[in-house]
């Protein structure tokens, strides 16, 4: 819970203060804001272009900010930022996998890049391979891989020297439900055994079922930060009310909403109107179901997600 | 801060984070090695072949005519002036073509600079282990030039610590090369228009004093001249304080070329 003096008692792993980051024109980030906690999965929701691929980079010091202070896990960036990469673990977005080695040959790379001495090498490597599911592909080369396998690979990279925190950007973006679902239990894996995730998504599903502490990003800052159920009750209510209809009558619905200050959204076939439990009487004919993340999400940034 | 916070700064502190560390560069140079068990094979039957079709060319064709080239034997002219080809080719080509493939179609750049790695690390281990290898390979031409008759000379030990000193600049050169290039297809400009007049206006395979006075002025500041002076009075046991100064350049060469890849890609891996 943001406001519950109980999640602020640890430092914070990461820390961001009034952070700026342009390219050019573009304001990537604009005044970011934010706190996330030792011990908790934190996912960053945002469309695409909301600025948190940007946020990532700068957290390890490969995009520094213009204005702003960043902290992690105690040491301040971008000057200790060696530091505070050696305690913690990335898994980007883009695969950055090198084709021509097997798993075993990155792992052990990487095993040494983060500093495992050569006695424990050999069993770090073995244990992230078994994390990861890949014991069998151990010998293989990446470029014979299926993406699924590939992305476990990224994910078994990022944790080879067993991190205290993980960076994970967009982490099932592209894969099919089944692979997304074996990467969900891993994460929540990680969760359990006190690791700090910081999850950057724009897959509601994945946020809501994931998550501990959810921050909507959008144009670069946070707009909204609290539990799913927290930030669908503060932003969608209990209820929402969906109407069906012609072209017509949904024009009609929405502009009876707007005349009377309700929050309504168009939602495929129909008219979604959020907090339908203060409707009364005035309510048009509809389905009511619980309001859930994506209504909260979209009365909130204004986009539409597919 | 809190005492935790305070720990995992001591630990740091204690692990002694700082700048071009032997353990990031090993690490990073543990992967080329990888990297070469996978493509030695092609690596080295080139470096052999390069010198040996320039002897047969030059030593066999161009030698029949001419029995010595400034005084010295064809066979050890062009034997020795191919030692530094062999270097430039082995170092600036990997510089660029390595570097522009793995920080943009691989991203595996990416990859390290979010492990504790510094870009400054990074390219100096590229470009040390380049560097190797290019030092090795110089020593090719001259195994193959000796199957021609030339001597063996002690000091033809030093020729791989010049091919070292000669490929660490110019696969450095290579690096910020590919930091500014658009496309890959922009290494043919640089191909064409330096690096090949570059091995010509060398000494190579004929004598700078036989070109005109602006092209041997020209040559005075080229590292390669200075490369194949050293590795051929090194290796004929000509060795004289004239090659202090060649040296001196090659070193320079190298010190600048390794700070200018450090900024020029640095500043685009970091934004």
């Amino acid at each position: 819970m943001a406001d519950d003096p109980s999640d602020r008692v640890s430092e914070a792993a990461i820390s961001l203060k009034g952070v700026v980051k342009r390219y050019g024109e573009i304001t990537a980030v604009d005044g970011l804001d934010l706190e996330v906690p030792v011990g908790v999965c934190f996912g960053l929701l945002g469309p695409n272009g909301a600025g948190k691929s940007t946020t990532m980079r700068m957290l390890t010091a490969q995009a520094l900010s213009d204005e702003g202070e960043i902290a992690v896990l105690g040491y301040t960036l971008p000057g200790e930022s060696k530091q505070a990469r050696m305690e913690m673990g990335v898994v980007p977005q883009l695969d950055n996998l090198d084709v021509e080695l097997t798993c075993r040959q990155i792992l052990t790379i990487f095993a040494r890049l983060y500093r495992v001495g050569g006695g424990e090498r050999k069993a770090a490597v073995e244990r992230a391979l078994k994390l990861a599911n890949l014991e069998p592909r151990a010998d293989t080369i990446v470029r014979e891989l299926s993406g699924g396998m590939r992305r476990r690979l990224l994910v078994a990279r990022g944790l080879i020297h067993q991190p205290r925190l993980v960076l994970l950007d967009e982490p099932t973006v592209g894969l099919d439900p089944q692979v997304r679902q074996e990467l969900w239990s891993l994460i929540d894996g990680l969760r359990v055994s006190g690791v700090t995730v910081l999850m950057s998504t724009h897959y509601i599903e994945e946020a809501e079922r994931l998550a501990d502490t959810v921050a909507v990003m959008s144009h670069g800052k946070i707009i909204a930060q609290g539990t799913p159920a927290e930030l669908v009750r503060a932003h969608a209510g209990e209820q929402v009310l969906e109407v069906y209809g012609t072209p017509e009558r949904l024009a009609e619905v929405s502009e009876l909403a707007g005349s009377n200050g309700w929050s309504s959204r168009r939602s495929g076939p129909a008219v979604a109107i959020m907090r339908a439990e203060e409707l009364d009487g005035q309510a048009p004919e509809g389905v009511r179901r619980p309001a859930n993340l994506e209504d909260a999400f979209v009365a909130l940034t204004g986009e539409q997600i597919e | 801060m809190s005492a935790q916070a305070q720990k995992i700064t001591s630990d740091a502190r204690a692990r002694g984070v700082h700048r071009l560390e032997p353990v990031a560069i090993r690490a990073i140079m543990s992967k080329d090695i990888v990297m070469f068990g996978r493509y030695w094979k092609a690596t080295t039957f080139s470096s052999v072949m390069q010198p040996t079709i320039y002897l047969l060319a030059f030593g066999l064709g161009f030698g029949t005519l001419v029995k010595t080239i400034g005084h010295v034997k064809t066979i050890e002219y062009i034997g020795t002036g191919t030692v530094a080809t062999a270097v430039l080719f082995s170092s600036a080509f990997p510089g660029m073509f390595n570097t522009f493939v793995r920080w943009q179609f691989q991203r595996t750049y990416d990859a390290m600079l979010a492990a504790p790695v510094d870009v400054e690390e990074l390219i100096t281990a590229e470009v040390l282990w380049i560097a190797i290898r290019a030092g090795v390979y110089g020593l090719a031409p001259l195994l193959v030039a000796m199957a021609f008759g030339l001597e063996p000379n002690v000091g033809m030990l030093l020729v791989p610590l010049i091919g070292f000193v000669t490929g660490f600049g110019f696969a450095a050169f290579g690096v910020a090369i590919a930091a500014v290039a658009k496309t890959i297809d922009n290494f043919n400009y640089v191909t064409s228009a330096v690096l090949t007049p570059m091995f010509l206006v060398a000494g190579t395979f004929f004598p700078v004093s036989a070109l005109p006075v602006g092209v041997r002025t020209v040559a005075q500041v080229n590292p390669l001249y200075h490369c194949v002076q050293l590795v051929r009075d090194a290796s004929l046991g000509n060795l004289g304080t004239a090659d202090l100064g060649h040296a001196a350049v090659l070193i320079a060469f190298a010190l600048l070329m390794w700070r200018l890849a450090i900024s020029q890609l640095g500043k685009r891996l970091i934004d």
